[in-house]
């Protein structure tokens, strides 16, 4: 098995690998900066300010939303760079979380502006001595504004029970560890994909294939050494960003660790015989470039790497579910955050590898040497 | 009596609708040099390529030491080496590792690798990336590997193209000594007339996919070899007409520098007619050259092309 000439053919592709400086950088550094940024974006949520359109039609509004805040002390304050008033309050406390609003005078034309660029969730317009709430129904932050400034407004605030609330701040719980491992199974795809399809398919474009098949090299070794090649890549890209995230992030693995590794193989095998079938027939590095994308691009947003897939509808979920990097993703995360070990993967390790199998020898079968 | 250790027989192969290879038998001694010269568009590569089993073609036999490549694939893959007419490494790859990849593929030691960068002279140039090679120095890498098997029948596809006189008499040495020592059988093409009169012991020239000669220099020649040439060039335009006499085989005339080829049966005959000739019309001759009959003008007269069109 472990031939001379097969350990040359797995050299080749990890010589080819580190010595092209911007393939290492879209490896390893920008997965790194990818999940870095992502966490950054969603875990560490510091008080938050709101700004809120304010629409006084009358005077007599005017004096009767001052006593208001008078008596729910808001604080009124200029900015001295708009020259505008607003009226400032705080909703929260450390448990909930803080929230600050700024409640920004406006006429209804900038105010209904302000809410269309986004800038504003929701409008408060007073008509009458009488407030009024427009949002979008459909939008829970205008929803969510909605509830905290009427129990501001009717002075509830200070009601709120610190000892109700319990904070989750736990492990495994956090945005960040929703995210890791969705990253590290999607690196999978994307390491194979790109790494195998396109190198095989590259290969065959620039003719380089050619010259080898004119002698005894065992064809089925040239295709395993990228598959390979990339096993020893994969692991090497997963341990960084693992590593990354071990120490930035506090990210731990608390189920097996034995299960982990041998599904992330079978993840890699079965993207791996995908990229072999895709590579097989495919003459031109461009047609390449777009195939590659149409299997990739769905499953990025649909395998629940960013956020859950369950917030498709129900009738698509199990579709969704059937694809191979939601199997690969769900079954990291639940060995990432669940406990999990080979029995609750079990059956993501055989369809995976079940998958590549298939893919690659149809793949092997049809393939285009020439 | 030397062994044939190729045969092909009735070879064809179709593009779609272009007859690419038409019908073309030849067959190639042990130690013998083979040229196949042809314009562009010829169908060598594509002969060559079938020889190779990079092909196939659509009928005839190609045999090899007996064996072909439906039945004999792992065996020919021992017997056969080539280069091909352009040939792709892995550009981030060293010489020496592209060498060793290859004869990985032979089971060939390390000793081999080494042996055949001496023989190209690439020493200097080992732990080089490929992509940073010149022309020149990839058609010897070419040649290295071509070469790490000691393959009885070696197929080579333009080797020498693009490379300066220097570079191509050095391939052409290590391809004589390959001759000498080992009595290798080699199928060249080249668009090269001296590169094929100095190597090859037999000339095929091949048109549209069809063989036109094939035979030794000297057989090809003398086959025409009452055949003699007047070149000339003139001031003024006169009907190509004008030249054809009686001793006149074929007149070659390029009407765009007035200038022609008369292939005569003797100059010593014929090139007092075409004088008086001249001097009674009273037209003025710029140049005037006599000489015997070559390979190239062979080819041109054959084809209607130069090597290189």
């Amino acid at each position: 098995m472990l031939t001379r000439s097969f350990v040359q053919l797995i050299l080749v592709q990890i010589r080819d690998f580190y010595r092209e400086p911007a393939v290492l950088f879209w490896s390893f550094l920008f997965p790194i900066l990818m999940a870095w940024g992502l966490g950054i974006a969603f875990s560490k949520k510091p008080e938050t300010t709101k700004t809120i359109a304010l629409v006084i039609s009358e005077r007599k509004s005017t004096s009767a939303f001052e006593m208001l805040c008078k008596s729910n002390h808001f604080e009124k304050r200029l900015d001295s760079i708009s020259k505008t008033y607003t009226y400032n309050i705080s909703y929260g406390n450390e448990n909930l979380g803080i929230t600050h609003f700024r409640l920004k005078p406006a006429s209804w034309e900038q105010a209904k502006l302000m809410v269309k660029r986004g800038n504003a969730p929701l409008i408060i317009a007073i008509n009458e001595g009488k407030l009024e709430y427009h949002f979008d129904k459909y939008s829970s932050e205008g929803q969510l504004a909605y509830l905290q400034l009427i129990s501001l407004f009717n002075g509830k605030n200070t009601t709120i029970q610190q000892a109700e609330i319990k904070p989750m701040t736990e492990k495994g719980t956090r945005y960040i560890d929703f995210l890791i491992p969705g990253l590290i199974a999607m690196n999978v795809m994307m390491s194979t994909m790109w790494g195998i399809s396109y190198t095989l398919i590259e290969a065959r474009t620039k003719k380089l294939l050619r010259r080898m098949v004119a002698t005894p090299m065992p064809k089925w070794e040239y295709i395993l050494s990228h598959i390979s090649a990339r096993i020893v890549l994969c692991f090497a890209e997963a341990a960084i960003i693992f590593a990354f995230a071990y120490y930035y992030f506090d990210i731990k693995v608390e189920g097996s660790i034995l299960a982990l590794i041998v599904l992330f193989l079978s993840g890699i095998l079965g993207f791996s015989g995908l990229a072999v079938l895709i590579a097989s027939r495919t003459a031109k590095t461009q047609i390449g470039n777009g195939l590659i994308n149409l299997i990739v691009m769905p499953m990025m947003l649909l395998s629940g790497i960013y956020f859950s897939y369950h917030n498709f509808p129900d009738a698509v979920i199990p579709f969704i579910q059937a694809l191979p990097l939601t199997m690969l993703a769900d079954g990291v995360k639940a060995i990432f955050n669940e406990r999990a070990g080979f029995a609750e993967v079990w059956k993501y390790i055989l369809i995976l590898n079940g998958f590549g199998l298939i893919t690659f020898v149809i793949g092997l079968k049809c393939y285009k040497w020439y | 009596m030397s062994v044939p250790i190729l045969e092909v027989k009735e070879v064809y192969k179709y593009f779609k609708d272009v007859k690419a290879v038409d019908g073309i038998s030849f067959s190639v001694n042990t130690g013998e040099f083979i040229a196949l010269l042809g314009p562009n568009g010829a169908g060598k590569t594509t002969t060559v390529e079938m020889i190779e089993g990079i092909q196939k073609q659509a009928s005839g036999a190609i045999s090899i030491s007996g064996m072909n490549w439906a039945n004999h694939e792992s065996s020919l893959h021992q017997i056969i080496s080539l280069s091909l007419q352009e040939t792709r490494f892995i550009d981030k790859l060293t010489v020496k590792e592209t060498i060793q990849l290859f004869a990985s593929f032979y089971r060939l030691p390390q000793g081999r690798v080494d042996e055949v960068i001496e023989i190209v002279a690439l020493h200097e140039k080992y732990k080089s990336y490929v992509e940073s090679l010149s022309g020149g120095q990839r058609q010897k890498l070419a040649l290295a590997i071509a070469l790490l098997n000691k393959a009885p029948l070696l197929l080579l596809d333009e080797p020498t193209t693009g490379l300066d006189p220097t570079a191509r008499r050095e391939i052409w040495n290590i391809l004589m000594n390959l001759k000498k020592e080992r009595n290798t059988s080699l199928i060249l093409t080249t668009h090269y007339m001296e590169e094929a009169e100095y190597l090859c012991d037999r000339i095929i020239i091949m048109d549209k996919g069809k063989i036109l000669a094939q035979g030794s220099l000297d057989e090809l020649l003398s086959a025409n070899n009452s055949k003699e040439i007047i070149e000339f060039s003139t001031k003024d335009n006169v009907s190509e007409q004008f030249y054809c006499d009686e001793g006149v085989y074929k007149l070659i005339w390029d009407e765009n520098t007035f200038s022609g080829k008369l292939i005569v049966k003797s100059i010593v005959e014929q090139l007092p007619v075409f004088l008086q000739k001249i001097k009674d019309n009273d037209v003025k001759l710029s140049r005037l050259e006599c000489r015997k009959l070559t390979l190239d003008d062979l080819f041109i007269s054959m084809t209607g092309k130069h090597l290189g069109d």
